[in-house]
């Protein structure tokens, strides 16, 4: 197997054009633009399209409109435009039309920062946009699982009809690694669901309206459906010497490899503590830190944010045992040695208690 | 040369008595009827003893497709 | 006897539209199912819906349709094309859609010379919500976000979008006609018909603004609806052909 030394932006493009896609639609910014120069150059290679949108609005329906007649699609952005990609991401959710969109995110709200943050989870996990509906969202804590995520995220999209987002931000982006790239798609099955044209058969249709609220409420059931069916089979998450820890932290993307740096300083000192890290942040896995929270003392949620994936954590504890929050909003990065003082201290509480 | 015979025909279902095809008939073959259909509206019908030239200015300003010319 | 006018194949049968009495939406409907029927594309083509009054238009045409978000018609468009070029589609949208909310993405749409048609209803109001002010309406014009009449000091000017696009080297072919009488529609069928041929010969963007009667909003029978085409909003926006870059025949 080849190894390549990549940064995490030219990954997600790479990783795509491996999983098949052969249309990107995007808008370039800040700290994301690397992977829209990259599928420029290598997507015509590939006997794809690339095309520089008018602006993420219409990025986001482009991707419908190529979805729709049964392309693999992917859009990126960064926290900004992908604002302006909710309605879109909504109607592709109303359509089930798949797609992957990537998030790197940076410092908010507003205009914010180019620096890398994490203040995007609650748009990403809940919808994002208007209606009842979620989006898988893959949160990659290094190069390699840019890749191996991004590549994931297609075939999530296509087997439950869905949009999917890869949330990163600009630290795994913009950072270079090795990363082995999984094999090339040559040929994907076709979309029976597609439009293409009546050709001999009856016109097909795609919408999310109608007029009789009963409908509407039936196509919200059958979407809930699928949700239940993805948070079944989809949940992904890592642990990391959780098996004899006392404490345990939390943290997803760019914070867990921090955090994971932490936990090794404080582990030389004896101090039992473990990592759990959710690679999808929807579906949340939640039953990990159901069954976890019975054998330790306490969680601490690290994130740079003022305390989002906080909410999933403490709706999963249910008030059974503490949870501690530390977090670095706005762009702001912390370091292994924050995070290890954080630990000492929370143990030291602990034990004292 | 003999003359052709047509007929109009309105699907009085699908009409919705906007009156757009009377005021393009130059023959003033077609008239509003004194009933309603379940749409609720004053269909069209053809007037007795009228007649039509089969010159399609109806069917072709009627926005609900409710109108049929035949000829022979 | 023998029916003079057979039912257009690619024009369901046998559904009642939603549209009011004398809207001008079920004369471009069937414009459109009788021009693919008799260029010979109703088969391979995709006709994108944006919200408006037109959004469940995909009841009535019997081609393969989809749904877009208001004003995104020709991004949504766009994208099948560049997805599947061999494809034929029909971007149909309101003038709210097309000149306000979604004026980007029909400048730069028809500016890259996108190979796809749009087809525009200028009725000169926002139909679907209620009657409300578009940037088509024109000045004085009683709507009801401008009750006692659009004014050029608070709302700006009648936007001519079409005129607009016309001027762009991405566009093949742009007319605007109407549908008020049989020799208009007549007339609009044949630049429905030109438009679409010069996206059948990958000549690039097309655009037909239709000058469409909306007699509810504008509170008007719809025989004075089709008067006022002629005696008001044509003197607007005045019919004709606006852009035609299609390749002279030799
Ligand atoms: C983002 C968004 N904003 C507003 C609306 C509400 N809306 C639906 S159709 C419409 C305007 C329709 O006017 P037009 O495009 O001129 O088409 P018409 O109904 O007149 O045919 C509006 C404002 C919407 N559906 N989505
Ligand atoms: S075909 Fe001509 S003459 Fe006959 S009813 Fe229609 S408009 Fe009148
Ligand atoms: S034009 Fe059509 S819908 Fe209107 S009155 Fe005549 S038949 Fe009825
Ligand atoms: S509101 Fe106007 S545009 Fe809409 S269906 Fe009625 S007449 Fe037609």
């Amino acid at each position: 197997m080849n190894k390549e030394f990549m940064s995490g932006n030219h990954s997600f493009g790479e990783a795509a054009i491996r999983a098949g896609c052969k249309h990107y639609f995007g808008y370039p910014i800040t700290p994301q633009n690397e992977l829209g120069e990259y599928m420029s150059e290598h997507l015509p290679k590939a006997g794809g399209v690339f095309l520089q949108s008018e602006s993420e609005t219409a990025a986001i329906n482009m991707v419908e409109g190529a979805s729709a007649v049964g392309a693999r699609v992917m859009t990126s952005s960064s926290s900004p435009g992908i604002s302006l990609k909710q309605e879109g991401i909504s109607y592709l959710a109303g359509l089930e039309l798949p797609a992957v969109i990537v998030n790197v995110m940076r410092g908010g709200p507003g205009l914010g920062d180019i620096s890398a943050a994490q203040g995007d989870y609650f748009q990403a996990t809940r919808g994002g946009g208007h209606g009842d509906y979620r989006t898988p969202v893959y949160a990659p804590a290094s190069v390699q699982e840019i890749a191996d995520l991004t590549y994931k995220a297609f075939d999530t999209a296509d087997k439950y009809r869905t949009p999917v987002m890869v949330l990163s931000d600009g630290l795994i982006g913009q950072m270079k690694e090795p990363v082995v790239f999984p094999k090339k798609i040559e040929k994907l099955p076709e979309k029976e669901w597609a439009l293409r044209g009546m050709g001999s058969g009856p016109s097909r249709l795609m919408a999310s309206f109608h007029i009789d609220p009963a409908v509407i409420e039936r196509h919200n059931w059958k979407l809930f459906r699928k949700y239940q069916e993805i948070e079944k089979n989809e949940t992904m998450y890592e642990t990391y010497m959780t098996d004899d820890a006392d404490i345990i932290a939390i943290a997803y993307g760019c914070t867990a490899r921090i955090a994971k740096g932490a936990i090794k300083r404080v582990r030389k000192d004896g101090i039992k503590a473990g990592l759990i890290r959710p690679i999808t942040l929807w579906p949340f896995p939640s039953q990990i830190i159901k069954d976890t929270a019975s054998k330790i003392k306490k969680y601490i949620v690290f994130e740079m944010s003022t305390g989002q994936m906080l909410d999933d954590v403490l709706l999963a504890v249910e008030g059974r045992i503490k949870v501690q929050f530390h977090g670095r909003p706005g762009g702001a990065i912390p370091t292994p040695a924050e995070f290890a003082r954080i630990i000492y201290r929370e143990y030291q509480l602990e034990s004292k208690s | 040369m003999s003359k052709t015979k047509n007929k109009v025909v309105i699907r009085t279902e699908y009409c919705k008595g906007c009156g757009l095809c009377a005021a393009v008939c130059k023959k003033g073959v077609l008239q509003t009827s004194e009933n309603l259909n379940k749409q609720g509206y004053y269909y069209m019908e053809p007037a007795e003893g009228a007649e039509c030239t089969g010159c399609m200015s109806c069917t072709l300003v009627c926005p609900d497709l409710a109108i049929e010319v035949y000829s022979e | 006897m023998k029916l003079k006018n057979p039912w257009p194949i690619y024009f369901k049968k046998d559904v009642e539209t939603h549209y009011c009495p004398g809207c001008g939406h079920g004369i471009v409907h069937r414009l459109i199912s009788e021009a693919v029927e008799e260029l010979d594309v109703g088969k391979r083509t995709i006709c994108v819906n944006p919200a408006g009054c037109a959004v469940i238009a995909y009841n009535y045409l019997n081609v393969d349709c989809i749904e877009s978000a208001h004003g995104r018609g020709t991004a949504v468009a766009t994208g099948l094309k560049r997805a599947r070029p061999d494809l034929f589609v029909i971007s149909y949208q309101g003038d709210g859609d097309l000149a306000a909310i979604g004026t980007a993405e029909t400048i730069h749409s028809a500016n890259r010379g996108e190979c796809f048609t749009a087809v525009l209803i200028n009725n000169a109001v926002y139909g679907m919500t209620g009657g409300q002010m578009a940037p088509t309406t024109l000045l004085s014009q009683k709507t009801t976000t401008t009750p006692t009449g659009r004014t050029s000091g608070n709302d700006g000017y009648p936007l001519h979008i079409t005129d607009v696009v016309a001027t762009f080297k991405g566009v093949a072919y742009a007319e605007r006609v109407a549908v008020n009488g049989p020799a208009a529609v007549q007339r609009a069928k044949k630049a429905l018909k030109n438009a679409f041929q010069a996206q059948i010969d990958g000549l690039g963007y097309s655009i037909i603004e239709v000058l469409s009667p909306c007699p509810v909003n504008w509170k008007m029978s719809p025989i004075e609806a089709w008067k006022w085409i002629d005696d008001v909003l044509s003197k607007e926006f005045p019919l004709g052909v606006l852009a035609d870059r299609r390749p002279k025949a030799v």
